[in-house]
């Protein structure tokens, strides 16, 4: 079990290095950081300064070193438009995402799972029916549009909810949350529907599919011989056998979910790290993209090793042939 | 006269689909006395398994049972609503299925699949419950089943896994087990374990056993008594010595002459000419007719009831006729 996890860690890490490359050479393909950094009217020799104080002149291979070093530090340069560490830019906004996307996970998973569940059980009722036709049109409209739609209904006409925002955030530590204040609740329902119910849709015909698929399996026509209640049957042998390929989308979608608040942080206005790349791509600044990829491709390895613990931690079988490794 | 465990009655079986209603079982009748091991055999889509799923109240629709009535020592039971059923199931009468491989469900340790099934039917405590578990284990044959009860369905061996179906079958003491085909998905040599293992239980517990399978030399081991089904009906049933060494109907004479001999004596196995009808395309008359050698004008027309031979009971014309023929 734990050469499984060590061994799954270093190819982690593998894949880690390989994006760090590709973060690397954005700044030596993008263009020259020098001009990003100085204004028209600088002189040559105070160009040629800063060329060297940021160590440009140094052999590529030096460079990147130097790159990974500080990035292993969670140093990613400064900000060409905050002029502001990028890890300081990146730490202030990292909570905001972050609640975001746990929101929308956490309710697309209970209500992807509850739906999915009841329409499996369910197959002919009228709701099941609605449901069904309910997850087509969560899967097939983009984000932004439901962003907008959900905008036009509760804030602008029924002026329920705020539009933008996070609303009031409360600091713990350098860790800020809307969590503990009225409006900041308030203002994290609008967004967490918008980035989950992509992911909601999808995990409910997910369930779906695998329950009635498990349904018609042996082992549940065995167990309804034995004469166990139907609840014990779809709670217990059937939901838990469905829960397998739940745990991999799900991980994938919260990875994807991260990395795709960017167009729910536009529309709402979010202050979290989507937005600040999107600001970034507009300035070219370069650090910070880079600084997100890297970012975004560590939460993504983080998810999948996690993924690949849970697997052993629900099916036993797994976990006889990952001890006795081939 | 003691009253049988199992008493079936003219029952039927219908799959409704949008265009027509097809009978995979139709009208058939047997008993099954305590401690008596009833063989059902036929070939493929007999309804041979559809018979022991109407009786542990399993059809899954569009399939239903259209007619007659199943009793369950003395109690009417095909009627039952559906609670009422599924405490029966697993309680009164155990069923155990073809393919051990995939009767268990992989995610659960057997352990806790036997406790919880234990604990559906006999109000014991879990540790009681526990210590049955290990008991039961012990009875079908696992060895150290103190230390197995914790182990997974995938870290036995198929054969045992099919001792592990047994005992959760039998963990509640039923008055009837339905074995379907179990041990098509065998080695040869764990068959004859699982079969011995069945006939001991059935012994030791006067549990009656409703073994269906396509294996003759499986019935003639265990069983009492024979059905023979051809087509949703029984078209001889008797018992398992009268009806292998003198079968009356020509269906049950082409099966019996399609067992091999180990002595070699016939050149080549006999075989049933044609196949079974389908469903949607069941000749008139006697279903039999069209492959049987001996099908006069009746066959085509009268279907045949079940006629007292001696010890046998046979659908078939042709000992209307004798018994008729004896009788003048």
């Amino acid at each position: 079990m734990l050469a499984f996890t060590l061994r799954r860690a270093i190819q982690a890490i593998g894949v880690m290095i390989a994006v760090g490359v590709i973060a690397f050479s954005m700044f030596r393909f993008a263009g020259d950081p020098v001009n990003q950094i100085v204004s028209m009217d600088t002189s040559a020799a105070e160009r040629a300064a800063i060329r060297q104080s940021l160590g440009l002149d140094d052999p590529v291979l030096v460079q990147l070193g130097r790159y990974f070093a500080n990035a292993a530090q969670f140093k990613f340069g400064v900000s060409y438009q905050f002029r502001l560490p990028v890890a300081d830019l990146l730490k202030e906004r990292m909570p905001a995402t972050l609640e975001l996307a746990i929101c929308a996970t956490i309710l697309a998973m209970v209500f992807g799972i509850l739906m999915g569940v009841y329409s499996a059980l369910h197959r002919d009722s009228l709701l099941a029916k609605i449901l069904q036709a309910i997850s087509l049109i969560g899967i097939s409209l983009p984000t932004f549009l439901i962003g907008i739609l959900l905008i036009y209904l509760f804030s602008v006409t029924l002026g329920w909810l705020p539009s933008f925002g996070r609303g009031e955030v409360v600091r713990i530590g350098w860790w800020t949350t809307g969590l503990l204040t009225i409006s900041g609740l308030k203002a994290l329902i609008l967004p967490s529907i918008t980035l989950g119910l992509f992911q909601m849709t999808l995990i409910m015909r997910l369930v779906r599919a695998e329950m009635l698929e498990v349904l018609r399996t042996d082992y549940i026509r065995f167990a309804r011989a034995r004469g166990l209640t139907t609840r014990a049957i779809h709670f217990g042998h059937a939901l838990k056998n469905t829960l397998v390929p739940v745990i991999t989308v799900a991980g994938m979608q919260f990875g994807l979910v991260i990395a795709f608040a960017i167009i729910t942080e536009t529309v709402f206005q979010w202050p979290g790290m989507g937005l600040l790349f999107v600001q970034a791509v507009q300035n070219v600044d370069i650090p910070i993209m880079a600084a997100y990829l890297l970012m975004v491709s560590l939460i993504f390895v983080t998810i999948n090793l996690v993924v690949d613990i849970l697997y052993t931690v629900v099916d036993p079988r797994l976990r006889s042939t990952i001890s006795r490794p081939v | 006269m003691t009253e049988p465990v199992l008493s079936v009655r003219n029952l039927q079986v219908e799959f409704v689909t949008r265009r027509s209603t097809l009978r995979a079982i139709d009208g058939i009748s047997f008993d099954i006395s305590k401690g008596e091991v009833l063989g059902v055999v036929g070939e493929s889509g007999a309804g041979k398994s559809l018979t022991g799923l109407a009786v542990i109240g399993l059809i899954d629709p569009p399939g239903r049972i259209a007619g007659g009535e199943i009793y369950l020592s003395g109690m009417r039971i095909d009627n039952l609503p559906p609670e009422k059923m599924r405490r029966i199931r697993g309680k009164r009468i155990g069923m155990i299925f073809q393919d051990p491989l995939t009767s268990l469900n992989p995610l659960y340790r057997i352990g806790d699949q036997l406790v919880e099934t234990i604990k559906t039917h006999l109000n014991l405590t879990e540790s009681a419950a526990r210590r049955r578990a290990v008991d039961l284990l012990a009875e079908v044959g696992i060895p150290a089943p103190e230390k197995r009860v914790d182990a997974y369905p995938h870290e036995f061996s198929g054969g045992m896994r099919q001792r592990v179906v047994i005992a959760l079958a039998i963990c509640a003491e039923p008055e009837l087990i339905i074995a379907d085909e179990p041990t098509t998905a065998l080695d040869v040599s764990v068959q004859a374990q699982i079969i011995s293992l069945i006939k001991r239980l059935g012994r030791d517990h006067g549990t009656a056993v409703m073994l269906v399978t396509h294996d003759m030399g499986v019935i003639a081991e265990t069983s009492d008594r024979v059905a023979v089904m051809y087509s949703g009906r029984i078209a001889e049933i008797g018992p398992v010595l009268d009806v292998v060494q003198n079968p009356l109907h020509p269906y049950a004479k082409g099966l019996m002459g399609a067992i091999p001999t180990l002595s070699g004596d016939a050149a080549r196995l006999v075989q049933i000419p044609g196949s079974m009808p389908r469903l949607s395309a069941i000749p008139p008359g006697c279903s039999f007719n069209p492959r049987c050698a001996f099908a006069f004008d009746r066959c085509r027309i009268e279907r045949p009831e079940q006629i007292k031979h001696g010890t046998q009971a046979v659908a078939c014309h042709l000992y209307d006729a004798a018994a008729k023929d004896t009788a003048a």
